[in-house]
């Protein structure tokens, strides 16, 4: 086999098929329908205004998290930590919010220093995980799980406790915030928020240039491919992968700034909706590749948002979405180190 | 051209002013058909609070014609991450839902947004006081209703049941989160275990231990809440021999029957749904239930015939049978009784349809402040938002 670029689609090709027959096979065991299943997803994901806005509000978080996380995959790092850095941009800014509630601020500018607190808060969380890599030398996998459970820990102390409702402290989270420190909600819709949505195009936009356009960008691929030439070709390592940490840490920041001003509108126990995880997921599929996470990190949200129709019509659990998600990055995995495998023996032979 | 931008102004003001208009009122009857929209915190088969409300949906299907019924569950941020309740809700809408029900008070801050931005759309928000004219939280919503039972007597008769039974003297009550309704709840339990323990027993009530332990939500969240099967097994290994469940799943049941099955004689009494006791047969003591079925069929009848009106209704039960499906709005289910508990269970059945108020002075709250002077008989405001335990319980009143 030849190492081009129709094989490499044949294989993606291949891949998105299996995880499609997987899905289909889960269904059938279920006792459903599965055209019937994938046609009320896509009915739910595109079928009304309603629904695409609503893919696009869960669209937003999902891609601020994958920008980040191209970041960290570029140097090498799994930053499973992203879970927490979206709980703490959330509780950050949570925290300012209700600061400056009732300053009697102009609620734009209350809008706008939340969102900083909640970069801040990522950011903070991201080195952290980055200093225990750099200093501590602990796998940044296991001092991200860690520093996630932390998080939630943290979330949930403060939604039950110093920050609960006047007398019941709820599961439904904080009290609310006022309507006028709602992120603007665009006319014709009820959740979506045309500002984040800017941001998040922004975001990815940003990080395309800057690992496709920059030397900066060119450091940190050579420090992912190869740290210690990377080191001896006088790039220096830690700073890179601090500073990787860093810029998903202000991603991840942003994401929960977003659930908080935009989505949820005050401060809920499971704040960062996985988004983290499933992120995680996109830029795995996507090969790392920037230039791909915007539509897939969508097709992903319109999975999530069209799978709601599962339960509602066809009586069927609407975690099928994650399945389909899960099958589909394994695949894609599989068939990368499948044809790796293949390439290797074709050059041995030859 | 002018006239075209005329028309168009003209156009986008009548709009506007009838949006207005539209948004003060109620919306339009939906005339002889109507599908109902049932937005459920649990699974809708969770032998709990969640298949209570389901069931009351199948009841309105079955006196209403022209009714349908879509739904979702497990309508909770844990379950569904990443989505709101007010987009659950739209959901249903979009399946052609003119009446939607949001079926728990976790729901409270969604559903109003949903009730504000929909406001063609019925709402009723269950366990809510927001149309409560002369409640604390009262935001007037044309197109919303709430409805709650008075599930105070029945966990007043599960109080009576559990003292009557329990050989040690302790009781423990398994508390979902800390609220207004959970409070006043496990209040009402701890009234009728002491009424019972007094004047049934005769017995000293200093000597009643009535302990509330709360998990922190409606049913399990691994990693959010207190397990309640651990909470279950921590009662009973500490010499509580009944447990009476404020939580919408079964776990103090399946704890009792298995400490019973080990050869320690425990009981539990399970809550919300009437048929909850098919799960703990010879441990279950009986069930406080809740039957919707009589409150939604008579709001989605005025949502069909015009009459509908935002308003809350706090329905009890009926005394000439508290366990008439068409009649009585809480019940209680018989369990494993003995025959001095179940004569005692019938007697103060009986006394309250007779008129017989434990809600009344002299009564403290749990740090010894005054709540009701000698006779001075409880308003349903200090009821519903009874900000305390009572004095002689254990457990936190509020959430630290």
């Amino acid at each position: 086999m030849r190492d081009t670029r129709s094989s490499r689609i044949l294989f993606q090709i291949g891949a998105i098929l299996f995880a499609l027959i997987i899905t289909t096979l889960v269904l059938f065991l279920a006792g459903a329908q599965p055209f019937a299943a994938y046609k009320y997803i896509v009915l739910g994901a595109v079928g009304s205004w309603d629904v695409v806005t609503n893919v696009l509000v869960s669209w937003v978080p999902l891609l601020l998290a994958t920008s980040g996380l191209l970041v960290t995959f570029t140097v090498g790092l799994w930053n499973i930590g992203i879970e927490g850095q979206i709980t703490l941009g959330a509780i950050f800014t949570t925290w300012a919010m209700r600061l400056l509630q009732n300053s009697g601020w102009n609620p734009s500018l209350i809008l706008v220093i939340a969102m900083l607190a909640g970069i801040l808060g990522g950011l903070l969380w991201a080195l952290l995980a980055g200093a225990l890599k750099t200093f501590g030398g602990v796998n940044e996998i296991f001092g991200g799980l860690g520093l996630n459970f932390v998080a939630t820990a943290l979330n949930i102390w403060l939604i039950f406790g110093p920050w609960k409702r006047p007398g019941v402290a709820s599961m439904s989270g904080t009290l609310p915030f006022d309507r006028s420190l709602w992120m603007p909600i665009a006319v014709g819709s009820s959740r979506l928020t045309p500002a984040t949505l800017v941001i998040a195009i922004v975001g990815i936009i940003a990080v395309y240039a800057m690992i496709e356009g920059t030397y900066f960008g060119l450091k940190l691929k050579a420090v992912g491919r190869n740290p210690k030439s990377a080191y001896i070709m006088g790039i220096p390592t830690w700073q890179h992968m601090m500073a990787s940490f860093a810029i998903c840490g202000v991603f991840a920041g942003l994401a929960g700034a977003v659930q908080v001003t935009a989505v949820y509108h005050r401060l809920i126990p499971s704040i960062s909706s996985g988004y983290g995880y499933l992120g995680l997921m996109v830029a795995m599929l996507v090969g790392y590749k920037a230039s791909l996470a915007a539509p897939v990190a969508l097709f992903f949200a319109a999975l999530n948002v069209g799978s709601i129709q599962l339960p509602i019509i066809l009586k069927l659990d609407s975690s099928l979405a994650g399945v389909l998600q899960g099958t589909l990055v394994l695949f894609v995995i599989l068939g990368h180190g499948v044809r790796a495998k293949l390439l290797k023996k074709t050059k041995v032979s030859s | 051209m002018r006239n075209i931008s005329k028309l168009f102004l003209l156009l986008t003001i009548a709009l506007v002013a009838g949006s207005a208009a539209f948004a003060q009122s109620a919306p339009p009857a939906a005339g002889s058909s109507l599908t109902i929209g049932l937005v459920m915190v649990g699974p809708y088969n969770d032998h709990g609070w969640s298949q209570a409300n389901y069931d009351g949906l199948q009841y309105v299907l079955a006196k209403v014609p022209g009714t349908k019924l879509v739904y979702i569950d497990k309508a909770n941020s844990a379950d569904r991450p990443g989505t709101t309740v007010s987009q659950l809700g739209e959901s249903l809408v979009a399946q052609g839902a003119k009446l939607v029900i949001f079926s728990s008070d976790d729901m409270t801050d969604e559903a109003i947004k949903f009730a504000q931005d929909h406001p063609d759309i019925f709402v009723i928000l269950t366990s809510g006081s927001q149309q409560w004219k002369e409640g604390k939280n009262y935001l007037p919503l044309p197109n919303m209703i709430n409805v709650m039972g008075k599930m105070e007597y029945m966990k007043m008769v599960a109080g009576v049941a559990a003292a009557m039974t329990t050989k040690t003297g302790k009781i423990g009550f398994l508390g979902p989160l800390i609220n207004d309704e959970t409070r006043r709840l496990a209040s009402s339990a701890y009234l009728g275990a002491r009424y019972a323990w007094v004047n049934y027993l005769r017995k000293d009530p200093a000597k009643l231990t009535f302990k509330v332990t709360w998990i922190g939500f409606w049913f399990n969240i691994p990693g959010v809440t207190s397990d309640p099967t651990q909470v279950a097994d921590d009662f009973f290994n500490s010499g509580f021999d009944v447990v009476i469940s404020g939580i919408d799943t079964t776990e103090a049941v399946a704890e009792a029957a298995k400490y019973t099955a080990q050869g320690k004689q425990v009981w539990a009494i399970p809550y919300d749904y009437s048929k909850a006791l098919d799960e703990g047969k010879g441990v279950s003591l009986g069930v406080p239930y809740f039957n919707w079925g009589p409150a939604y069929v008579n709001a989605v009848k005025s949502a069909m015939n015009g009459s509908w009106k935002n308003h809350f209704e706090w329905n009890g039960p009926d005394w000439k049978n508290i366990n008439n499906p068409d009649t009585s709005a809480v019940g209680f289910n018989k369990g494993t009784l003995s025959k001095d508990a179940s004569a005692a269970v019938d007697k103060f059945v009986g006394e309250l349809g007779k008129g017989l108020n434990l809600w009344v002075g002299p009564l403290n709250y749990q740090d010894g402040s005054a709540f009701l002077k000698k006779g001075e008989k409880a308003t349903d405001q200090q009821i519903w938002y009874l900000p305390q335990l009572l004095q002689g319980m254990e457990g936190q009143s509020v959430s630290k």
